[in-house]
């Protein structure tokens, strides 16, 4: 009898990778963010099913519920219309994508291949609650939390500064 | 006293280093440059004094400064000679040297390169006192390309103007000719004697090369190539009118009285070697009578006044030349030194008349100066008349009638060699006469702009004192050289007419010459006229005005081949590799620029690729 | 207990870090490459969170939650600059500028 959390391992390992394949080959920007949402679910199972809830829910709320949520209000501020679906297919034609597939081909091969080497592997399963990460945050990750928020409060004061609107007389400086 | 003599060189070396490496005003480069001259002149007046009271023991003197090197059996060492051939003739460069400085501290007055021309004056002097001290031939050889390489800077000293930096190459390439036989000339003597040091080799010479070996002969042959070039003699004497391209005070001092004489020097200084070698001996009296007369054709029909008196230059050293050859050794130093005199007097006088008339320089555009430059008139006079041998009164004459009665007489004489010299006598007064009958006689044709001042005048009445008495000293100095370079090594040769039928006959010859070319220059100028129209005539005069086709034939041998041969080889395979080194550069640039698009998804993929090979190479290597 | 091993999580994470790269390289909206560069993101952390899992501890879930953090930094300064690009240059091509050239 196959283990359940096996099995939603391998079906969501392939939900996620396709629909990620059709995120990046999407010509109008809100398909491609609603396939990406649908990928980030994915990758939210598979996070509970190696036994790790917290990053699961993590995932869900802050990466696809805030990250790709600014994806959608940036693309609604830009409200670019149906010309932009054309010019999309007219930069994806041809010879575009050939480049830079045999260029990821060959790295994906190259880390399969470091990771396959090194041999027979323990198997994942571990579980590590939420209890665990909140006690191993405040005890020895303590500094990279305070970074991270330093890096959050930099990140805000950036965006908050670039996204005023244009001087009218000057010339804009990024 | 005789321990100052190292300071005779060093003065005008040290005056020079100063004037090249720092600036001064014009009076102080003046005063430096003239000074040190003096300096120098001072000091070589004291070494002869001393000298002259208590003679050395050997009849010469060495000061040993240090020693030069010391490799495979060859130690040279920086040493001055002094012995009665240098006393004299350094004493005679020393006082030459400074009146012509002084003539330039006036002459070169409103020339840029003021401090560069003095500069380069010093060295030239102290590299020719050098040539004259030098105890070996090594350390002449030294002054040898010193004075050389001072030529070629001096004469293209206004290297703003292209032909003067041509007659600059022309005078060192051609010289240069010579200075090889020179070389290969040491290289034999020390492989052959094992030593360069001048009195070492002579007896050495003497002692182990019979009379007449071939060795002697090669040897003396590569060193009177050495002269030939330096001295301007044929087949080598190309050089010399061309090097009229300089400053007067540069053509008065190196191509009159010192560097033009170093040639002569080396042979009267090795002349045991040249007596061991009899037809060597004979060749330099070919030589030098077959350039005397060559030159003195020439010098009849040049328009350029510094070319009539380069032509002379050449001419009367061919009669020094004559003297060596035939054995008349003590002669040809005396001609030197009243040669010194009356042809630095000459230039001297050519360089107030034609800065006077404003750069001009063709005779046939002057004229009736007596009257108006009296004083360079009168100089001149004297001088021309030194050089043409006016009997009993000028130095020339004296020296001229020396080397006619040795042609006749001394050992190596010959009837032959002396009617050549008597033409040579001809030659030189129509020339001489023709020269200043056209520049100071008949009607003015150019005004004079510019008077000369006394820095100018002083030295040419001087010179002109000199070259009146310096003849008298004829005995005294035939005895005081007689130590060094006696007179007739050998059997005196039965001459068929006595001293003074020969005295006699070339001043009948000085008077014929004159008076014919009184008569063609001043009275009847049509017959010259007539003479240089006819076929024969014309053609003559274009053959000698051309130095005898000897530059044509040069151009045609030499020149035109080697630059033919440097134009095909101009992209020979070396350049081509150069090249192709810049070339591939350019090629890799072009490439690698190519990969600086300035995109952004090029300069990811770049990375990525990047990533790939770097992980493949830890992988697999 | 699972039985999944390690190597496959890695893969997976490996795979989704390709496809990631793949749309970066490939897209010449900007919008779409840093879409693609979540995607990119996401990826690493699915390896990290699978390291984690295989030895039982909190470390790689702890890892995986900075990346989210330099995520959203990121994202909201990069859609910040996307939007002065827009005005600029009133397209979102990012092959219209090469500035960096330095030429």
């Amino acid at each position: 009898m196959i283990n359940f959390m096996e099995f939603a391992f391998y079906i969501a390992a392939a939900v996620a990778v396709i629909s990620t394949f059709l995120a990046i080959t999407r010509l109008v920007a809100v398909h491609a963010l609603l396939y990406l949402i649908v990928s980030l679910l994915a990758v939210a199972v598979v996070f509970y099913t190696m036994g790790a809830p917290l990053v699961a829910a993590l995932e869900v709320i802050i990466y696809a519920g805030a990250i790709v949520v600014l994806f959608v209000f940036v693309v609604m501020m830009l409200n670019l219309g149906t010309q932009a679906r054309e010019e999309e297919r007219q930069w994806l034609a041809g010879d575009a994508w050939i480049g830079p597939v045999i260029l990821s081909a060959f790295l994906l091969l190259e880390v399969i291949y470091l990771i396959v080497r090194v041999g027979p592997y323990i198997n994942m399963g571990g579980i590590a609650d939420p209890k665990q990460v909140g006690i191993a945050l405040y005890g020895p990750y303590l500094v990279g939390v305070e970074l991270s928020s330093m890096l959050l409060l930099g990140a805000l004061v950036g965006a908050c500064h670039l996204g005023r609107p244009a001087p009218r007389n000057k010339e804009v400086r990024g | 006293m005789l321990e100052l003599l190292w300071l005779v060189p060093a003065i005008p070396f040290a005056s020079a280093l100063l004037l090249a490496v720092l600036r001064f005003s014009r009076k102080a480069v003046a005063w430096i440059a003239v000074g040190s001259i003096a300096a120098s002149s001072i000091v070589s007046l004291l070494v002869t004094v001393s000298y002259l009271l208590a003679p050395p023991a050997t009849n010469s003197y060495t000061q040993v400064l240090w020693r030069w090197f010391d490799v495979g059996g060859l130690h040279p060492d920086i040493a001055l000679y002094l012995d009665p051939l240098s006393l004299i003739m350094v004493a005679v460069v020393a006082f030459v040297s400074f009146l012509i400085h002084l003539y330039s501290t006036e002459f070169m007055i409103k020339d840029e390169g003021y401090a560069r021309f003095f500069a380069y004056m010093n060295l030239f002097v102290a590299s020719m006192l050098t040539l004259l001290l030098a105890d070996n031939l090594l350390l002449l050889y030294l002054g040898w390309e010193g004075v050389g390489l001072c030529s070629y800077l001096l004469i293209g000293f206004w290297y703003r103007d292209a032909e003067n930096g041509l007659a600059g190459r022309k005078a060192f390439i051609v010289t240069r000719v010579g200075d090889t036989a020179l070389v290969i000339g040491l290289f034999l003597l020390f492989y052959e004697l094992g030593t360069l040091n001048i009195q070492e080799l002579m007896q050495r010479a003497s002692q182990h090369w019979p009379i007449g070996s071939a060795a002697a002969t090669t040897a003396a042959l590569l060193l009177l190539g050495g002269a030939v070039g330096k001295s301007a003699q044929l087949p080598l004497q190309t050089w010399l009118p061309d090097a009229m391209a300089g400053p007067t005070p540069v053509s008065a001092l190196i191509h009159a009285a010192t560097m033009v004489t170093a040639g002569v020097y080396l042979i009267a200084r090795t002349h045991i070697l040249f007596s061991l070698a009899p037809q060597a001996q004979f060749a330099i009296a070919v030589i030098g009578a077959a350039t005397l007369l060559m030159a003195g054709f020439s010098a009849l029909t040049q328009w350029d006044l510094k070319r009539v008196l380069a032509y002379s230059t050449i001419s009367q050293i061919g009669y020094m030349f004559l003297a060596l050859g035939v054995g008349a050794w003590p002669a040809a130093i005396f001609h030197f030194m009243t040669h010194a005199f009356f042809k630095a007097l000459l230039f001297l006088g050519a360089g107030i008349v034609i800065q006077s008339l404003g750069e001009e320089h063709n005779i046939f555009r002057m004229g009736g100066l007596r009257k108006q430059l009296p004083i360079a008139f009168w100089t001149f006079l004297i001088a021309g008349l030194s050089l043409a041998g006016l009997p009993l009164v000028t130095a020339g004459a004296f020296s001229k009638d020396w080397i006619l009665w040795g042609a006749l007489s001394a050992t190596h004489g010959s009837a032959a060699l002396w009617a050549v010299a008597l033409v040579g006598v001809l030659l030189t007064s129509l020339y001489t006469f023709r020269m200043i009958f056209l520049v100071f006689f008949g009607q003015a044709q150019a005004k004079v702009t510019r008077r000369p001042g006394n820095a100018m005048y002083i030295p040419c009445l001087v010179l002109a004192l000199l070259s009146i008495v310096a003849g008298y000293v004829q005995g005294p100095f035939a005895r005081f050289l007689d130590t060094v370079l006696p007179w007739n090594a050998g059997v005196i040769h039965a001459a068929p007419i006595t001293e003074i039928t020969s005295e006699g006959i070339a001043a009948l010859v000085f008077l014929l010459g004159a008076y014919v070319a009184y008569i063609l220059f001043l009275r009847k100028p049509a017959y010259a006229v007539m003479l240089g129209s006819s076929s024969a005539g014309g053609a003559l005069h274009r053959f000698w005005l051309s130095d005898w086709g000897m530059d044509w034939l040069y151009d045609r041998l030499f020149v035109r081949p080697l630059v033919w041969l440097a134009q095909v080889n101009k992209n020979d395979f070396i350049d081509a590799f150069y090249a192709g080194v810049a070339r591939i550069n350019e090629i890799a640039w072009s490439v690698l620029s190519r990969t600086e698009t300035g995109k952004l998804r090029w300069y990811a993929a770049g990375i990525a690729a990047g990533s790939i090979v770097f992980i493949a190479v830890v992988l697999f290597l | 207990m699972t039985a999944i091993p390690m190597s496959h999580g890695l893969i997976l994470g490996g795979v989704l870090f390709a496809l990631g790269l793949a749309g970066l390289l490939m897209r010449r909206n900007l919008l779409f490459i840093l879409i693609s560069l979540e995607i990119m993101l996401n990826g690493a952390g699915v390896a990290f969170v699978a390291a984690g899992s295989r030895w039982g501890q909190p470390d790689g879930q702890i890892m995986f939650l900075f990346i989210l953090a330099a995520a959203a930094a990121e994202v909201s300064v990069g859609l910040a600059l996307l939007l002065r690009f827009y005005r600029l240059h009133n397209s979102l091509d990012a092959d219209s500028t090469s500035e960096m050239r330095g030429r």
